[in-house]
């Protein structure tokens, strides 16, 4: 069995995120890091390869698109445990929206086929970036595969998947047969911390980079000019305004709060 | 004037509010026309329903062939609707199930894809809110028919009759729309309290609680409030994940946000940084959601808000 998972390099969300000039995310000075939501997508693949009847017979190969430093993405994916990493990385590539992210993806995987197929694509639920939570989808739409996305638990056996999903108005079962598209949440499963050995190990694993000719695709449908979607502008929101801050003594909090909730009409 | 497709939220026939909220933002930018995908005994309910907001035409696809299936086969009703009506837009709800339609349609009909508007004007311009909330951004859609999923509470439904022309579309479904099967579903349970994301007043409690939820539900009702959770509540077992408020969780933006016994993660600031007025109740003063509030009260939410319960009781007479 062959399992691809997607990971991305993100800025770190606790540092302070902002755009460049151009109105594109800054990806270079704010640090970055494996995205913790593709953790779970890492964990979730290295489980199914652990459970598999023939563990030797499984490979997991990390892949993203991004800059330089996104091969740490990479890295951290082998140290946790993936067998090898592709890295598509490209000039071109600055600034794509969804649908050639999506598009990227699809042909690398598509590459990654020529070594016997592959049977299962895990992503995580969504970028800690962006955020939309389409890739999934758009890269089952693009491969003609089954999505059974957002799965807060994931069960196989042999090519046959289940997933429990909790939807919008729903708790469903989800079920399909491998080649597919798989999304975690982080309700799956705590992910590994790199142990020691992974770390040493991570050293010689394989990391591909692959730039967009090695995958055949046209440098001017991907990037800033060719996105679908044009940012037209970006502003910080206003900090908001100190509030008024009371200490609690012998129920004088309580008063205080019901006095302002009907000062702002809420009751 | 062009039609605006607006795909119906419904649960068996029975039409959510964000639809109402997508009809009054399709009338702003065309000429409103509802999607429903649901059982025939149940169209003309929901037709009805879709004609008091503004729904000039209703097209009704019969699911009997579909419902057992996720989110693709949805997708191919709407490029077919769409290759019919040439829409100027499709507007669909930013839940998990509408955003990966938008997903796949937007692949199918090469044209772009914005998520999570919280606003949406002629243009169409949309206004997102991103970065745990700390930015907003304004975009286009600049390829194809804008696909746009729109947040709850990003218009304030307006009645207006339309002219609801039911029109019946059969769809053709392709074998491989239908390789991702329902096996089980189950609804979630009825809280008796408004929707998480569509109320006017939530009031969430989180690690501070110590699991016990009495204060905060009662402090909820009192107002009429829906109740969420952090996600340490939510990960103690004390809430199921779908109260859960926050980056992977649910995203609200009330009129009024009360966080009982929450610290402020940014994770959870992204859940609910944008609602109008906040309010905490937290034993430390230095806990960092003091930072977003407009009014805090430093003490024990097992006392404040009981407290605060009965005074609004009282005053609610
Ligand atoms: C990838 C990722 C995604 C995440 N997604 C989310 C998400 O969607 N939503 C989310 O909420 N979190 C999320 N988190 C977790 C987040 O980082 C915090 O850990 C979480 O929000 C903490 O919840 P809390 O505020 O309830 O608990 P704590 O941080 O432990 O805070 C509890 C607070 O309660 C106060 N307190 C204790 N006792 C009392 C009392 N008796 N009366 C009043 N106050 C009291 C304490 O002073 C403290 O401030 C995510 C984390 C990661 C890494
Ligand atoms: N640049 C990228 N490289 C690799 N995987 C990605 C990239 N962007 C998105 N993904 C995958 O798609 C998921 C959803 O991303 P998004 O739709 O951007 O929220 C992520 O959790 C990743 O698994």
């Amino acid at each position: 069995m062959n399992i691809v998972v997607c990971v991305k390099y993100v800025p770190d969300a606790t540092a302070d995120q902002k755009f460049e000039s151009d109105n594109t995310v800054d990806r270079v000075t704010v640090p970055g890091l494996l995205s913790e939501l593709d953790e779970y997508a890492v964990e979730q693949s290295l489980q199914l390869k652990e459970k598999n009847a023939d563990p030797e017979s499984v490979t997991v190969t990390a892949l993203t698109i991004g800059p330089d430093q996104a091969a740490d993405a990479i890295r951290k994916a082998l140290q946790m445990g993936a067998d090898k990493g592709v890295h598509v990385v490209d000039d071109a590539v600055a600034g794509s929206d969804a649908p050639a992210t999506s598009k990227v993806l699809a042909a690398a995987i598509e590459k990654l086929k020529g070594d016997g197929g592959v049977d299962v694509v895990v992503c995580g639920l969504g970028s800690t970036d962006g955020a939309m939570s389409v890739v999934p989808a758009m890269l089952a739409e693009r491969l003609d595969l089954p999505q059974i996305t957002l799965a807060s638990v994931v069960e196989s056996q042999g090519d046959q998947f289940r997933i429990k999903r909790d939807g919008d108005t729903a708790t469903e079962v989800i079920g399909a047969t491998a080649p597919l598209v798989l999304s975690v949440t982080d309700q799956s499963g705590e992910a590994r911390y790199p142990s020691f050995k992974g770390i040493m190990a991570a050293k010689k694993k394989p990391l591909d980079t692959w730039s967009l000719s090695d995958l055949g695709v046209d440098a001017s449908e991907v990037g800033l000019d060719a996105a679908w979607t044009a940012v037209e502008s970006t502003e910080a929101r206003p900090p908001r305004t100190a509030g008024e801050i009371v200490t609690d003594e012998d129920g004088s909090g309580a008063t205080a709060l019901v006095e302002f909730l009907a000062s702002k009409k809420f009751i | 004037m062009s039609e605006i497709l607006v795909l119906v939220d419904h649960v068996d026939g029975a039409v959510r509010k964000p639809t109402f909220e997508l009809l009054t933002i399709a009338k702003r930018l065309g000429e409103p026309s509802a999607v429903f995908i649901g059982g025939a005994d149940k169209a003309d309910a929901a037709a009805e329903a879709v004609k008091k907001y503004g729904a000039e035409k209703v097209y009704v696809v019969d699911d009997t062939e579909i419902k057992g299936y996720l989110v693709a086969p949805k997708a191919e009703v709407l490029q077919q609707i769409a290759a019919q009506a040439n829409p100027a837009a499709i507007l669909i709800t930013s839940g998990a199930e509408g955003k990966e339609i938008a997903g796949r349609l937007a692949i199918k009909l090469e044209s772009g894809l914005i998520t999570d508007a919280v606003d949406v004007q002629e243009g169409p311009v949309t206004t997102q809110s991103v970065f745990a909330g700390n930015f907003t951004v304004k975009a286009k859609v600049t390829k194809g028919t804008p696909i746009i999923t729109v947040k709850p509470n990003a218009a304030a439904p307006e009645e207006s009759a339309g002219a609801g022309a039911v029109e019946k579309f059969s769809a053709t479904i392709s074998d491989s729309a239908k390789k991702a099967q329902i096996v089980a579903s189950q609804p979630r349970e009825a809280t008796g309290r408004p929707e998480l994301t569509e109320a006017a007043i939530v009031v969430s409690g989180g690690r501070g609680t110590g699991g016990n939820f009495e204060p905060v539900e009662n402090f909820a009702d009192s107002l009429g409030a829906a109740v969420g959770a952090s996600r340490a509540a939510v990960d103690s077992g004390w809430k199921p994940h779908a109260f859960q408020i926050g980056q992977t969780g649910k995203t609200v933006s009330p009129q009024l946000y009360v966080a009982a016994g929450i610290s402020g993660a940014i994770q959870h600031r992204a859940g609910m940084q944008t609602s109008k007025t906040i309010v905490a109740v937290n034993k430390d003063e230095e806990a960092p959601i003091f930072e977003l509030v407009d009014f805090g009260v430093v003490g024990d939410l097992h006392t404040v808000l009981p407290a605060a319960t009965a005074e609004v009781t009282k005053r609610k007479g």
